[in-house]
């Protein structure tokens, strides 16, 4: 057992921290937003440290690191609001390096183009809805009812008007099959949620950061506002359920690595804890900013819009408990038992 | 990051699985419905496995098992529904006199607070005095060798049925109120000291203890003269990290789902195929793997000499809480039927969910409140200014 983060593992999070702290300040987070929600700039940066291929295995040309650390890279990237696919496309070139047979484009994959991502939800006639990266990825995994589906049209470079100024857009796909491989697809998903947990504990923790920071300039009836128990009370709760959630994506992500049986659940449940965690710590910052936070000029609007997209885009939230439900109590049959 | 418990971490949890199936017994958990949360059978036969000096290192001579195990060890008690009150603090003690107590003390009562035949309890908490301990101002003044003890402690759990109570005391009421604090290991038939019932709305009871000219050695005092601040902060990091609480809600979510499987509402449906009440459950669920992870985090960072105050007030903090949500949320889906307590032979599997109902408000309460322990938060892990 070793809970906290390995030497290797710190030293890993301390070269991301520097790269997207350099490299995904606001400024670049807010460009991004204007223009589609996608930064060019930041994924060829990213390619260029290794961290669009880090996860992949080294005989095909990626890093051979483990979803342990690039959990740690994701909690980094939803620190900075990263505004790149970097979840979504190491998880679908992982996934296509499990199917095999693509080792040529999973080559290239590790090195950033083409950009992959995965569309979390089925398509529904041919066309796949609200697809993360969706409007800049050239490569799309998706699963239909018979099996894996990899389409390689070209992206329309729109996104869809949204919340979270994430690169939302619609998908018309394939139906070509390339594998069968349904626990495959299932794993790849609860790689998503897992590694996602852990970019809400990077968000959740920053926004209580920024608050507890301008706690201390913000000056009120002659003192610091964080001189306040109210807010004091208020972030300490977040950052209690922020840790908490840290603590169980962790073990989520380690669990699917080391394939352990309650892999799938946990997954399930980090997302849920993480989302509602940095939701909830989002909104205390947004309260104890007053009335700048909800000003445009503020970071903590960044924070709270893309707090509440994220999880969105694989529907609402009260599908994914009913689908732990199912898992653990069996299966409910239009609101009857099977 | 690795979340594997090492083999032979595994292997104890098997032998406590095993031990609590056969010696803890559905009259037992009974019996501690006249509000003694203590069983001295299974009490003694934990020690004769050794399992009660098991936490304190092997260095001061307890059983040195890793934090890990300990962990472990509270799990199984608590989703068995063992009370471990009495256990807890006796080991607490024990560690406390191991860490900080002198030979006396190391020779004469840690052995029986180890080998189940002495319990020990807290008496930290005074009338006046409760989050704000450091204050406390009940007097123990030199007299020739001795110590003359003087004053009043509320909630002195189990001091009906302890050998001792490990005594928070004013020792100079001159200088600033941490620093005037001394500790006392009080054998509780010593002359002058007199205890009285306090009853609770929950099952358990708890003490009002008041001593009147209480003579004392020199041999029972527990750490340095005015040096009581410290030995407290021994007994909070032990008391909110992995004393336990962390995992009071499972036998809560069992005789929930139970309920929600087999009772059938007057529309002819089950709760279990509502969505609402699968909800519920999973959220509870969740909440007992966040539990997890901060127990197995706070006994990591014990294995590894690290202090974990934060660490051990956030894990208190959500445990209680979230344990309070929990038995809100299925007595409510029990409707009227939920307000059956356990002496209705009619209340589901015999009032479990109605009588942790009744006792999880105290959880937010003791052992440092949820206010408190957001203090801690607040100033040690956020930096943020002290507020009070
Ligand atoms: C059933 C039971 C068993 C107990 N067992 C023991 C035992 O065995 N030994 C023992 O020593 N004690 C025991 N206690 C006492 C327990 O530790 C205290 O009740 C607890 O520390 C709170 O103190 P108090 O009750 O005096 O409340 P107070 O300290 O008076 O608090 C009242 C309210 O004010 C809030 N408050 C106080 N200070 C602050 C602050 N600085 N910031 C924000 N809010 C604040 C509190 O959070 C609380 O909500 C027990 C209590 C109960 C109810």
């Amino acid at each position: 057992m070793q809970t906290r983060l390995t030497e290797d593992e710190l030293a890993v999070q301390d070269a991301f921290r520097t790269f997207f702290a350099n490299e995904s300040p606001s400024t670049v987070v807010r460009e991004a937003e204007r223009t589609g929600g996608f930064s060019t700039e930041l994924w060829a940066g990213l390619a260029t440290i290794g961290g669009t291929g880090m996860a992949l295995p080294g005989a095909v040309g990626g890093g051979d690191a483990t979803l342990c650390d690039l959990a740690v890279v994701a909690d980094v990237y939803g620190a900075h609001l990263a505004p790149v696919p970097l979840i979504e496309h190491a998880v679908a070139a992982r996934l296509l390096a499990t199917i095999g047979g693509h080792d040529e484009l999973v080559g290239e994959l590790a090195n950033g183009t083409p950009l992959a991502t995965i569309a979390l939800r089925p398509p529904v006639d041919g066309i796949a809805r609200f697809v993360p990266a969706g409007a800049v990825a050239d490569v799309v995994l998706a699963h239909v009812g018979d099996g894996i589906v990899l389409d390689r049209s070209a992206p329309s470079g729109e996104t869809l008007p949204n919340t979270g100024g994430l690169a939302l857009a619609h998908r018309r796909l394939t139906d070509d099959v390339i594998s069968v491989d349904h626990a495959a697809w299932n794993h790849a998903l609860d790689e998503w949620r897992g590694l996602t947990a852990a970019a809400y504990v990077g968000l959740g923790r920053r926004v209580i950061e920024m608050g507890v920071e301008y706690s201390r300039e913000r000056v009120q009836f002659g003192v610091p506002i964080g001189t306040f128990q109210a807010l004091q009370q208020g972030y300490a709760d977040a950052s209690t359920r922020i840790e908490g959630a840290h603590l169980l994506a962790h073990r989520a992500v380690w669990a699917l690595e080391t394939r352990q049986p309650d892999a799938s659940r946990l997954a399930g449940m980090a997302l849920l804890f993480a989302a509602e965690a940095a939701r909830f710590a989002t909104d205390r910052s947004m309260q104890y900013h007053g009335g700048y936070g909800f000003s445009e000029e503020y970071d903590v609007q960044l924070y709270h819009r893309r707090a509440t997209a994220w999880i969105l885009q694989l529907g609402d939230p009260s599908l994914e408990y009913a689908r732990l439900a199912d898992g653990e109590f069996g299966p409910a049959v239009d609101g009857r038992m099977a | 990051m690795d979340f594997s418990f090492p083999p032979e971490a595994e292997a104890f949890r098997s032998e406590v699985r095993d031990f609590l199936a056969t010696n803890l017994t559905e009259e037992m958990i009974e019996a501690t419905h006249d509000g003694t949360m203590h069983i001295p059978a299974l009490h003694r036969a934990m020690a004769e496995r050794g399992w009660l000096s098991g936490p304190v290192p092997a260095a001061l001579g307890g059983g040195g098992r890793s934090a890990l195990e300990s962990v472990i060890l509270n799990e199984e008690m608590q989703l068995a529904r063992a009370p471990i009150d009495a256990m807890g603090v006796t080991v607490i003690v024990a560690a406390i006199l191991l860490e900080h107590g002198d030979d006396h003390l190391k020779q004469h009562v840690v052995p029986r607070l180890l080998d189940g035949s002495s319990l020990a309890c807290f008496g930290y908490s005074e009338p006046e005095f409760g989050s704000d301990v450091a204050a406390a101002k009940t007097r123990a003044e030199r007299d020739g060798d001795e110590w003359l003890i003087n004053g009043a402690k509320m909630w002195t759990t189990m001091a009906h049925i302890a050998d001792y109570v490990l005594l928070l005391t004013r020792t100079d009421p001159d200088v600033p109120k941490h620093k005037g604090l001394s500790f006392f290991l009080v054998p509780l038939n010593t002359p002058g000291i007199e205890i009285q019932p306090v009853p609770t709305m929950a099952i358990e009871r708890s003490n009002a203890t008041f001593y009147d000219d209480v003579r004392l050695g020199d041999e029972w005092r527990v750490g340095d003269v005015n040096g009581g601040w410290s030995v407290m902060k021994t007994a909070l990091k032990y008391e909110r990290g992995i004393a336990g609480g962390q995992f009071l809600s499972p036998p809560v979510i069992d005789a929930a789902v139970d309920w929600a499987q087999n009772h059938t509402r007057p529309d002819g449906t089950k709760p279990i195929e509502d969505p609402t009440v699968r909800e519920k459950l999973i959220r509870a669920l969740i909440d007992v793997e966040v539990c997890r992870g901060f127990a197995y985090h706070c006994a990591d960072l014990a294995n590894q000499g690290v202090m974990f105050g934060v660490e051990g007030s956030m894990t208190k903090l959500f445990a209680s809480e979230s344990y309070k949500r929990h038995c809100r949320d299925f007595h409510d889906m029990m409707g009227a039927e939920g307000l059956l307590t356990h002496e209705s032979a009619d209340a589901h599997l015999g009032g479990r969910i109605e009588e942790n109902l009744r006792h999880s408000p105290v959880t937010t309460i003791y052992g440092g409140t949820s206010e408190i322990n957001r203090n801690v938060v607040a100033e040690g892990h956020l930096g943020m200014p002290r507020a009070r």
